[in-house]
């Protein structure tokens, strides 16, 4: 995994949570898992095909997804599960929409697919090349976890061929 | 919260009204939350281009904040199909993908900005300010011209 593929999604989302909730968020809590994902709340699952290949999850705790949904909607109305779950997905669409930008005019050619929800409680499977950095925001509306396994889509390639033997 | 004056409509006086074009629920509903900061009143809201065509041409509102990523029809196709329909139609296209190749080809298609999210309502005034151009004004200058008409 390349730093320069990661460190657009990291300024995204620091930048975004900044400028849609209130407060400050700190990154704390930053680790490599190469075990298989496991929400811990609400999580929203972007992947990127092309050039540059992975998923990209925002994950948080039901508590904070309500609360989060509840702040960005202007605190006017009661927030609902189903408010929370669009709330993330447009979280994460702007987050990622935002990251992407800087990679494309980079000269990064991919796709990005729409955010889609992550119900499942046994995550998503793993493997030698599916390597994830977990980052911690910490906001005042509680923490917001970002998991990133991106690569370039040859390195991959490379990756799997060598686990293969 | 800022304040802002809010946009009327120089020929008639009334409010601005907007048709808010966004996959995103969460999205139309902050987008209507910025512009009732304005002044402005949503006519209208679609999901998707094909739906956003439909609308506009039923509800020829005086402005379209539409999205670019969308099932069905995208935002870009969906405001190059109205402006050949509309030829006055006024497109302002906020997206989270702001990425140069995306820019040019929605200003290419017709659309009048773009403005990245997530969307400011300081930096969305302006250019709606700007987009409209004559064919808005703050009602506190309408104030001050009826004032000083008065006087």
């Amino acid at each position: 995994m390349r730093i320069e593929l990661i460190q657009p999604f990291i300024n995204a989302t620091d930048a975004v949570l900044a400028e849609m909730l209130p407060g400050p968020a700190t990154i704390n809590d930053v680790s490599m898992d190469e075990e298989v994902y496991r929400r811990k709340g609400v999580a929203a699952s972007v992947a990127i095909r092309g050039d540059i290949e992975g998923r990209v999850i925002f994950d948080l705790e039901s508590e904070t997804a309500l609360r989060v949904a509840q702040v960005l909607a202007g605190g006017e109305i009661e927030p609902t599960e189903q408010l929370a779950r669009e709330t993330l997905c447009e979280l994460a669409n702007i987050i990622v929409g935002n990251a992407v930008t800087l990679l494309n005019d980079q000269g990064h050619s991919f796709k990005v697919f729409p955010p889609s929800i992550h119900t499942d409680e046994t995550g998503y499977a793993g493997g030698p090349d599916s390597e994830a950095l977990v980052m911690c925001f910490e906001t005042p509306s509680g923490k917001v976890y970002l998991n990133i396994s991106l690569d370039y889509s040859h390195q991959r390639a490379y990756s799997a061929a060598e686990s293969l033997g | 919260m800022q304040d802002f004056d809010s946009l009327v409509r120089r020929k008639d006086g009334l409010p601005l009204q907007y048709l808010i074009v966004d996959d995103s629920v969460f999205a139309r509903r902050n987008l209507q939350r910025i512009i009732s900061m304005f002044g402005g009143v949503m006519v209208g809201e679609a999901g998707d281009g094909r739906a956003a065509i439909e609308a506009y041409g039923r509800l020829l509102p005086d402005l379209v904040l539409m999205d670019v990523t969308m099932p069905d029809m995208e935002g870009i196709e969906a405001a190059e199909n109205i402006i050949n329909q509309h030829p006055d139609a006024r497109i302002v296209m906020v997206s989270s993908v702001a990425y140069q190749e995306n820019v040019s080809e929605a200003l290419r298609k017709g659309a009048l900005y773009f403005v990245q999210k997530p969307p400011k309502p300081e930096i969305l005034y302006d250019v709606i300010k700007s987009v409209l151009g004559q064919d808005a004004v703050a009602a506190s200058a309408t104030k001050e011209k009826n004032d000083s008409h008065e006087n």
